[in-house]
């Protein structure tokens, strides 16, 4: 018996075993942490599922490597999303808002796991780790969480007809006996607004409104709880968006649907959001109810984006606020706020400090320094201080051009 | 259909009286002539003619005596009422030689057009499941050796290998030396054994574009918006890629290969030559360097009819398997 001491268990020996080896472990200097490991800093507290919330997204990042040089190594990456949170409620809509190349729509990809492995970060789904579940779970999992493409004409395999495009998942997930099937496939065309002849059709014979319903149908197909849109109206004209947001209004009424909202178009986002969120850069800058977020806009760039809505009446003065320059490049973002470079109300601390993400109001969440209470402003201050020590420069301005 | 059919067909007639219009003249301007090598071998003889008068004369007897444009109408009228003529250099009719040739071609064609599709298409798909993968770069890089070698020097290194070192297989021919005391199933055995290395040869210089065509069309369709709803249904990887991406990718596919078949007719002048099978490819060439005017004229229209048939059954194909072309 090799662990046989005098006067001690297995147990102590065992014990005492590893901790010499630890010992030994320590003699030897541990390797370096890489460059990799460096650049994505994990810093997500774990969250704790609350059952009112369908999607509990914490600190989520997803950067995108940038491959150069002669044997493509990773020289740095894209921060697509750098680290989003918000909780949504069951039976809401979020719409989410920002500019071009802001992240949303990687955002909403994310979410469903559909654009690979994510890189920090947790997004709970029904409190259950969207990123834990195997192949199979996930393929299972994905009845419950659909999404519906912006663009409704390349979104649709062109050689497929329709009946099976919708059907095709319905079949391989098994929802409905294959003797319903038809019946169902029909019901949920009806739904959508799409008629049982269309089956056979193939998606090149619809117009961009009636695809659009195609997909909405596909996705509905599936009977999920929720469903990222993802610009859904934006590739087609306005009298068609109208009634493509009635539809997802009423089907959203209809079967208790969660939304994910994403869309560059305010109006819109007004009309069908219960909350909002502000995307700037990877990052959500502001969160709150649509009613709190359009009447009260309180990060800077909120404000700016909300001037531009325009106002139905011409003796109405238009007090817009024109941002300068351009979207920075999310593979090298300015430090500090990301916002600094083109916010109308820069101070000293923005340069150097990143803004934390705060609760303002009751369910009104802003990342920005003006609304700093004290003991973050002390925070922002040793950050920025920290910053200057070891010699970060501020950002250059950026040359009108 | 029918309409855009009948149209292209009486393009393709138009395409071919001037693609054949060239050819002949080419034929006629050739610096092998041989009407002329058959002159000077008779007027060495002893006691013979000059080598003025047998040219004449045979110049008549060959019906050379026509300017070109008066022979090519000769030849196209001859062509189309199906009287293509004797060969000069094989001394039987032309279609006889043919005959005896092009069903070698067309099976060596055809079994290394079926080698080809199997493994070019799989590899393709392989790559580009795997784009920038290891994988994916040793494949590419096999693709494009058989795209880059020459026949004759791959040829060459398969005969200095399997051939001289190692022994496997006769440098040339089509048969072995004991081929008359075989069997029946003796002489089918030693035909294959003798059209192996022929075939590898047509199999790898082939495969390399088809695998990158499959590769960068099936990339294309996998980037695609429609695979990420696929993939959004929850279906399995298996099937995205070959209920999905494999479909959409097979249009293109199915395009050049079925335009590629009537070229399993044409034989393989190359390849049949550096190994002496005696195809289609073998004979005209000699056909060729002795200046055997109406095999070669033969050969070349059977080659541009069977381009002409090909282009069109691409277009065809095209209609039939994507749904979104519907030919008026």
């Amino acid at each position: 018996m090799p662990y046989m001491k005098a006067g001690k268990t297995d147990d102590e020996v065992f014990e005492e075993n590893k901790q010499a080896s630890q010992q030994h472990a320590e003699d030897f200097p541990k390797p370096k942490k890489t460059k990799r490991e460096k650049l994505v800093e994990d810093d997500h507290a774990p969250l704790i599922y609350d059952p009112q919330y369908i999607l509990m997204v914490n600190r989520l990042k997803k950067y995108f490597p940038i491959k150069g040089g002669m044997i493509s190594k990773t020289v740095g990456h894209v921060k697509a999303v750098d680290g989003v949170s918000f909780n949504l409620k069951r039976g809401t809509t979020m719409g989410l808002v920002g500019e071009s190349g802001c992240g949303k729509t990687t955002l909403g990809r994310v979410i469903l796991r559909l654009s690979g492995e994510k890189t920090a970060g947790q997004v709970l789904f029904n409190g259950q780790e969207v990123y834990d579940l195997s192949p199979k779970e996930m393929r299972a999992m994905r009845t419950k969480m659909q999404i519906i493409f912006q663009d409704p004409f390349s979104s649709l395999s062109p050689r497929l007809p329709v009946g099976e495009i919708i059907g095709e998942a319905v079949r391989e997930h098994g929802i409905v006996s294959s003797a319903e099937f038809d019946d169902y496939i029909d019901g949920v065309m009806d739904n959508c607004g799409l008629q049982p002849f269309h089956k056979d059709r193939y998606p090149h014979e619809f117009s961009g409104g009636q695809r659009q319903r195609i997909c909405i149908a596909r996705a509905l197909a599936l009977n999920p709880e929720f469903v990222v849109c993802d610009e859904p109206v934006s590739a087609l004209d306005v009298s068609i968006q109208a009634q493509i947001i009635n539809l997802l209004r009423e089907l959203q009424e209809k079967y208790k649907l969660t939304y994910l909202f994403i869309s560059h178009d305010l109006s819109v986002v007004e009309h069908i959001s219960d909350s909002v969120g502000v995307m700037y850069l990877g990052n959500l800058v502001e969160y709150g109810s649509t009613e709190n977020i359009f009447s009260r806009p309180l990060h800077p760039y909120t404000e700016a984006l909300f001037s531009a809505i325009p106002v139905p009446d011409p003796d109405a003065k238009m007090n817009r606020i024109i941002l300068k320059g351009s979207i920075p490049s999310p593979a090298n973002p300015p430090k500090g706020c990301k916002f600094h470079t083109r916010c109308e109300k820069c101070m000293e601390i923005c340069k150097y400090a990143a803004p934390e993400w705060t609760e303002v109001e009751q369910g009104h969440f802003c990342a920005c320094h003006l609304y700093n209470d004290a003991a973050a402003d002390q925070r922002a201050a040793q950050a920025m201080e920290a910053a200057k020590r070891e010699g970060v420069a501020p950002e250059k301005e950026e040359e009108a051009l | 259909m029918r309409k855009y059919i009948l149209k292209r067909i009486f393009l393709s007639v138009i395409i071919f009286f001037f693609v054949m219009l060239i050819i002949y003249t080419l034929m006629r301007c050739l610096p092998t002539s041989y009407i002329e090598s058959v002159a000077r071998q008779k007027s060495m003889q002893p006691n013979s003619k000059s080598y003025e008068e047998w040219m004449e004369q045979l110049t008549a007897m060959y019906n050379m005596d026509k300017g070109i444009l008066a022979g090519f109408f000769g030849w196209l009228g001859d062509f189309f009422r199906g009287n293509f003529g004797d060969s000069w250099f094989y001394t039987v009719p032309v279609i006889e030689e043919f005959h005896d040739t092009v069903w070698l071609s067309f099976v060596m064609g055809l079994i290394a057009f079926f080698f080809e599709l199997i493994i070019a298409i799989p590899l393709g798909i392989i790559a580009a499941t795997k784009q920038y993968s290891r994988t994916d770069y040793t494949i590419s890089i096999i693709a494009l050796a058989g795209i880059s070698l020459p026949t004759f020097f791959f040829a060459s290194l398969l005969k200095l290998l399997f051939s001289v070192k190692l022994g496997w297989f006769d440098l040339f021919g089509l048969v072995g030396r004991n081929y008359e005391q075989l069997t029946a199933w003796g002489k089918f055995l030693d035909k294959s054994h003798h059209l192996v290395l022929p075939i590898v040869t047509l199999v790898v210089i082939s495969i390399g574009s088809l695998m990158r065509y499959t590769r960068t069309n099936m990339l294309e369709v996998l980037n695609a918006d429609y695979i990420r709803t696929a993939r959004a249904k929850g279906l399995s990887e298996r099937k995205v890629i070959y209920h999905h991406a494999f479909r959409n990718t097979l249009i293109p596919l199915v395009t050049i290969i079925g335009g590629s078949l009537p070229g399993l007719f044409s034989g393989a002048l190359i390849t049949e030559t550096l190994y002496s099978i005696p195809g289609i490819g073998y004979a005209s060439y000699h056909a060729m360097v002795s200046g055997d005017i109406p095999f070669s004229m033969f050969y070349l229209a059977f080659l541009a009819i069977l381009t002409l048939l090909g282009n069109l059954i691409a277009d065809i194909l095209y209609a039939v398997v994507d749904p979104r072309v519907r030919i008026a």
